[in-house]
């Protein structure tokens, strides 16, 4: 996989934020969506530290306890579907099996082109919309096994002409 | 309860706890009044000397007019208060807690290193569970054990998540090696990105082990290796044993802390079999002439100021990683062990004729930065390997207790020679400020051409973390400072690097209250059992017939007959060493 | 009566969120013009006069809250809003922080003229970046246009607002994991004693308040305790942001007066409208996950704080989860459950190590594994969970499952003989039998 962050564009990353420890969550996301595979590598991680001035076992305490940081390299897409009860009862089973279907892929598991990974999440805010999937910023509600085909069809199309964004697409 | 910070800090409270009441001072614990009437109640993530975490819930308890049990740990008396310890519910509700811990532990007892002396054994055996209701979610057993560091070993299928140890970590030692990382059943303590401890900043101090209330962290067990060399003809096998040892071995066989337990300690060692009972003190008054002569030399050449110490080796790894530009500063003799382990496979060799590779050194420390120590590379400048295994105060006892010795029945022995004569001075090595005085007792005489009329330097003595003192000294006056704990180390070390001190002489040990509180001590160390050592200490030194390193007649006449004075090309090449910057982590300094 | 009130929603939908000269037309920063006029203590009192009850879940006075901070003498004061809304269930923060962020910076900005304070800090979770990016334009603008940064509208009054971000943890919802999270930690809760408004965001007297209850203040300053008082019912003054998910045939975002029924609220034809799909009502969740589950007959209760906590329910974060007879109690108090365990911060013993046992339980239930024992255990679990947790989150994971265990007993029974009212556990089995 082309590797997408350098040095400097991390330092530019954590200037742009503010170096600060209370920007380090903001940092640390900012890191992750510019990664390419939604993940913040070691490397990075060792650099904030010295930034921020933070041992490193305590930067990835951090790193580990919120849900939305990945250590593990992913998927350029992750699709995150809700399994809270709001969605649950909507029936967010059967949009994982769709997802699933169209993708070839179970939960965790992330498509062999690198582009696709299909995970769990918590609430997301839409529960009024369930059942909900989210894709970096984009929540899509009241799933169908037609809308779930036209939004793999549409991160596809994003990917193949290097848009920056899928919204325009659905 | 806002309430309670309302309160006169100055006005005592009375309360009743079980019906019984009792009047403490505003701010006191649950825990703490309860002690004061007969309440023991049961603890698990508590430590004395650390600050209350609040998290096992062990030590709920129940107080009236309040819907949800307290943590007696954490929550201060209020006026009128009244807890119950010991109601139905509160027995049901903390066995449940117990039983919840016990179902994620491999309750293999009888094969841990902490049969007998397990804080969560204790627990089950008081609590008196038969059962433990829950099967486990997770695997227990399964997680993978950290064992190829030097000195430290991590099974954290074992860990009961106190938090005691990352507390001592981040902010006692403020190395921080360690950490809590993931959230939920995820939650662990462990390094950063799961590596190795070897490949941490980790400095060996051992403190983690030491507060560990399980079988989660122990040092490396190397008593098979030691078993090995006196089990075999060919090795001549000699022991060394550092100071602290001597008041607090006997707590392993029942003694109370503090109990001076030198010559059945000799006379044990002699039972299993070693060759040569040595004392490390020996060479601790070796180092006291090599670093006293330095101290000298750097004052009177204007050289690099403070002379730092240097015989903890955990202290010595510290400053690589995290203060390399201040190594210029630390002394470069080697810690006591090291002197000891190069002059017996050179001085001694040579005085008896046995050959050097025929000599296996043992050497019984406080400490677990030891092992690190003598496995480092620099370490053998006599020609082999100076130290070979360096066991624990704990795998001493565990040794004699396999080999049958009753150790309190034996009769007081004394060390072999020609290494095994030392001083006051040097028995007070093991505790904070005793090299400091050690030091000055020596110094004092060798620039003043004076005899010293008070050997007592009391104003550098006492477990406080940070001590500062002046000394005259023919007309100068010599500013000390004294640091023990790594976190009061750091405080002293940034004073030092910004220039805002102008000490002459500083003495830092890893370890809080010095090698008394060391990694490798008796589990069950406290602050108050710390005093207890320290005071023995000082009575050994009160009590021997010569205090200052530079009288000792063995050491008069090694230096006599092999190193010929203090900082000759001998004592260079065999008793002094270099530093390396370990700053390869990128991790940042505080 | 009414049945929704527009207090605070009324700009949704209908001004650019983030234009400055769009919200001050619809009345907007008129509350704060008038605070800066009045003494901080007249403004404290108008808020306690208001029974403004803290909005995000725990209900705590906001007057009270606000009469302990100004009693505290240290300085600098910090005004912390807490936008990390992840009770699943609820959605209405969401809505106030992109729809109408001006009037989220006009109750922290009066907060801190009462307070003197310099800095305030809103806490958005990270699942919301893109609304962290309209609010920051909000904040640009208020700063641009006066009503923000120096010399507030030419008074004395200076006070910045920093988005900070979440990272996906609800338990940062929590008030002192929110601040260890600001300090750049992860989010364990405090110990408390000290209390936030002594020792809160970097060790300083601290107020923290939720999106909601900020957007209530420049209506109470406007309007008088009294008359926002009078809107609810005499122990809960004003209106609430009610959210309605699950199997409602309207889900969404409502603003209802205290007083309405539950009946009102999922049946009413200007809110639920019913159950979706004909289906009829089974249950309800109320309050968020962490709420009691309650039953076709309470639905008259009154939504107000006093009476449905005498009901044994609870108004909550306003979530109401809205289950018909397709759901299966077991099945969805196991996801309840997985909520938690997913969310616990895992350092306290009952909840890291209680919420799974519970799981374990329910997932036996539904496999037609349990025994009778297993419902004392759960019980014995629920009450230790309850009483000896560490923080909020262990205390109430299991108050879901106590209501149930008292008003669906018979479906425990049921799965207890391995038969799932609602067909939806022991699938194959029910096939085979066929």
């Amino acid at each position: 996989m082309k590797k997408q962050l350098t040095r400097d564009k991390v330092l530019k990353i954590i200037q742009a934020n503010g170096c600060s420890k209370e920007r380090l969550l903001s940092i640390l996301l900012e890191i992750q969506q510019a990664s390419g595979h939604n993940s913040v590598d070691e490397e990075w991680a060792q650099l904030v530290a010295e930034q921020v001035q933070m041992p490193i076992t305590q930067l990835y305490n951090v790193l580990t306890f919120y849900a939305m940081f990945s250590t593990k390299q992913r998927g350029k897409f992750v699709i995150e579907i809700c399994k809270s009860t709001p969605c649950h009862v909507t029936k967010s089973d059967e949009i994982v099996k769709m997802f699933g279907d169209e993708l070839g892929i179970g939960i965790s598991e992330t498509t062999p082109d690198n582009l696709f990974t299909l995970m769990h999440t918590g609430c997301v805010g839409a529960c009024d919309i369930g059942p909900v999937a989210k894709i970096g910023e984009q929540v899509y509600g009241n799933l169908t096994r037609k809308k779930v085909a036209d939004i793999v069809a549409s991160y596809r199309e994003v990917e193949q002409h290097g848009y920056d964004t899928a919204a325009n697409l659905l | 309860m806002s309430h309670m910070n309302d309160a006169d800090p100055n006005q005592p409270i009375t309360v009743t706890i079980d019906g019984i009441s009792v009047t403490v001072p505003a701010g006191t614990s649950i825990l703490e009044a309860a002690k004061k009437v007969g309440i023991s109640i049961p603890i698990l993530c508590h430590h004395p000397d650390l600050s209350v975490r609040a998290n096992c819930r062990i030590c709920i308890v129940e107080a009236k007019g309040q819907r949800k049990f307290k943590t007696a740990c954490s929550t201060e008396v209020w006026q009128g208060a009244e807890i119950t310890t010991n109601s139905k519910t509160i027995r049901e509700a903390r066995k449940t807690v117990l039983e919840l811990i016990l179902a994620e532990h491999p309750r293999e007892c009888l094969e841990c290193i902490r049969n007998g002396s397990c804080e969560l054994q204790k627990l089950a055996q008081d609590f008196g569970i038969k059962e433990v209701a829950f099967t486990p979610s997770r695997h227990v057993g399964e997680l993978p054990i950290d064992d190829i560091h030097l000195a430290i070993v991590r099974n954290p299928n074992k860990c009961v998540k106190c938090g005691r140890c990352v507390e001592v970590c981040q902010e006692v030692q403020t190395v921080r090696a360690i950490n809590t990382a993931h959230r939920s059943h995820r939650y662990e303590i462990s390094t950063a990105f799961e590596k190795n401890l070897e490949e941490t900043l980790c400095v060996s101090c051992g403190q983690c082990v030491a507060v560990c209330p399980v079988g989660a962290l122990y040092e490396q067990d190397e008593t098979a290796k030691v078993w090995a060399a006196l089990d075999n003809p060919d090795l001549h096998v000699v022991v060394q044993t550092a100071p602290a040892v001597r008041v607090a071995l006997g707590e392993e066989f029942g003694m109370e802390p503090g109990s001076i337990f030198t010559g059945k300690m000799v006379a044990a060692l002699r039972r299993l079999g070693f060759d040569k009972v040595f004392d490390t003190d020996f060479s601790a008054d070796v180092t006291i002439m090599e670093e006293g002569h330095e101290l000298l030399e750097r004052i009177q050449t204007e050289g690099t100021l403070p002379l730092i110490t240097s015989c903890c080796p955990g202290w010595i790894k510290f400053a690589e990683e995290m203060y390399p530009e201040l190594l210029p500063h630390l002394s470069t003799c080697k810690s006591p062990q090291q002197m000891f382990g190069a002059l017996v496979k050179t001085y001694y060799a040579q005085k008896t004729g046995i050959s050097p590779e025929k000599i296996f050194v043992v050497s019984i420390m406080p400490c677990t930065a030891k092992k690190y120590e003598c496995a480092r590379t620099e370490m053998n400048d006599s020609g082999y390997q100076d130290v070979d295994v360096v066991l624990t105060t704990r795998e001493l006892a565990k040794m004699l207790k396999q080999a049958n010795v009753s150790v309190r029945d034996l009769p007081e022995e004394t060390f072999d020679d020609p290494m095994g004569t030392s001083t006051g001075a040097a028995v007070i090595f093991g505790t904070s400020g005793g090299v400091m005085e050690a030091a000055l007792r020596t110094v004092y005489e060798v620039v003043t051409q004076k005899p010293l009329g008070n050997l007592d330097f009391t104003v550098v003595r006492g477990l406080t973390g940070i001590k500062e003192a002046e000394v005259e000294l023919n007309g100068q006056t010599i500013k000390v400072a004294i640091a023990n704990g790594l976190g009061n180390a750091r405080s002293l070390l940034e004073k030092i690097k910004e220039g805002q001190v102008d000490y002459q002489f500083v003495e830092i040990m890893a370890c809080p209250g010095g090698c008394i509180g060391g990694g490798g001590q008796p589990f069950g160390t406290t602050m108050a059992k710390k005093h207890e050592r320290m005071k023995a200490m000082y009575q050994v030194d009160k009590k021997l017939p010569i205090r200052q390193s530079h009288k000792n007649p063995s050491v008069v006449t090694l230096y006599k007959e092999f190193l010929e004075q203090p900082l000759s090309h001998k004592s260079h090449e065999l008793l002094h060493t270099g530093y390396a910057s370990r700053n390869i982590d990128k991790e940042v300094k505080q | 009566m009414v049945m929704t009130r527009q207090l605070i929603s009324s700009n949704w939908g209908n001004i650019q969120p983030e234009s400055v000269e769009e919200y001050a037309m619809a009345g907007g920063f008129a509350g704060l013009k008038k605070a800066l006029s009045m003494q901080p203590d007249e403004i404290i009192a108008e808020i306690k006069t208001a029974k403004l009850l803290g909005r995000g879940g725990a209900a705590y006075p906001a007057g009270a809250k606000w009469e302990q901070l100004r009693a505290i003498p240290h300085s600098p004061k910090y005004i912390v809003c807490n936008g990390d809304e992840g009770e699943p269930g609820t959605f209405k923060d969401k809505m106030l922080l992109s729809q109408d962020p001006l009037r989220v910076i006009e109750g922290m900005t009066i907060a801190a003229y009462v307070f003197g304070s310099q800095d305030g800090y809103i806490y958005i979770r990270g699942e919301y970046l893109g609304i962290q990016k309209v609010f920051q334009q909000a904040i640009d603008n208020a700063v641009k246009e006066g009503y923000l940064g120096s010399r507030i509208l030419g008074t004395d009054l200076t006070f910045n607002i920093h988005i900070t971000s979440g990272a996906g943890a609800y338990i940062c919802g929590e008030n002192s994991a929110l601040l260890n999270s600001i300090e750049g930690k992860p989010g364990y809760p405090r110990i408390k004693p000290p209390h936030l408004a002594e020792v809160g965001l970097f060790s300083m007297p601290t107020l923290v308040n939720n999106v909601e209850t900020f957007s209530a203040v420049p209506t109470i300053v406007m309007e008088g305790g009294e008359k926002y008082l009078s809107y609810g019912t005499p122990d809960s003054g004003g209106t609430k942001l009610i959210c309605l998910s699950g199997l409602s045939r309207r889900n969404g975002v409502y603003e209802i007066p205290f007083g309405v029924t539950l009946r009102d609220i999922i049946y009413g034809s200007e809110i639920g409208g019913g159950i979706a799909r004909g289906k009829k009502l089974k249950f309800f969740h109320i309050g968020g996950q962490s709420g009691p589950c309650g039953t076709p007959d309470q639905l008259d209760t009154p939504y107000c704080y006093k009476a449905l906590k005498s009901a044994g329910l609870s108004a909550g974060s306003g979530a109401i989860v809205v289950l018909d007879e397709s759901v299966c109690i077991i099945d969805y108090l196991k996801g309840v459950t997985e909520f938690f365990i997913h969310e616990s911060c895992g350092k306290c013993t009952p909840c890291r190590e209680g919420n799974q046992k519970v799981h374990d339980i329910l997932c036996k239930l539904s496999n037609g594994m349990a025994v009778e024992q297993d419902i004392a255990l759960l019980k014995r679990l629920s009450s230790m969970m309850t009483n000896a947790s560490f923080c909020g989150l262990g205390q109430s994971a299991t108050v879901a499952l106590d209501t149930c265990l008292k008003h669906f007993a018979e479906e425990f029974d049921a799965h207890l003989q391995q038969k799932c009212p609602a067909g939806v556990c022991f699938e194959e089995q029910e096939r085979v039998a066929i």
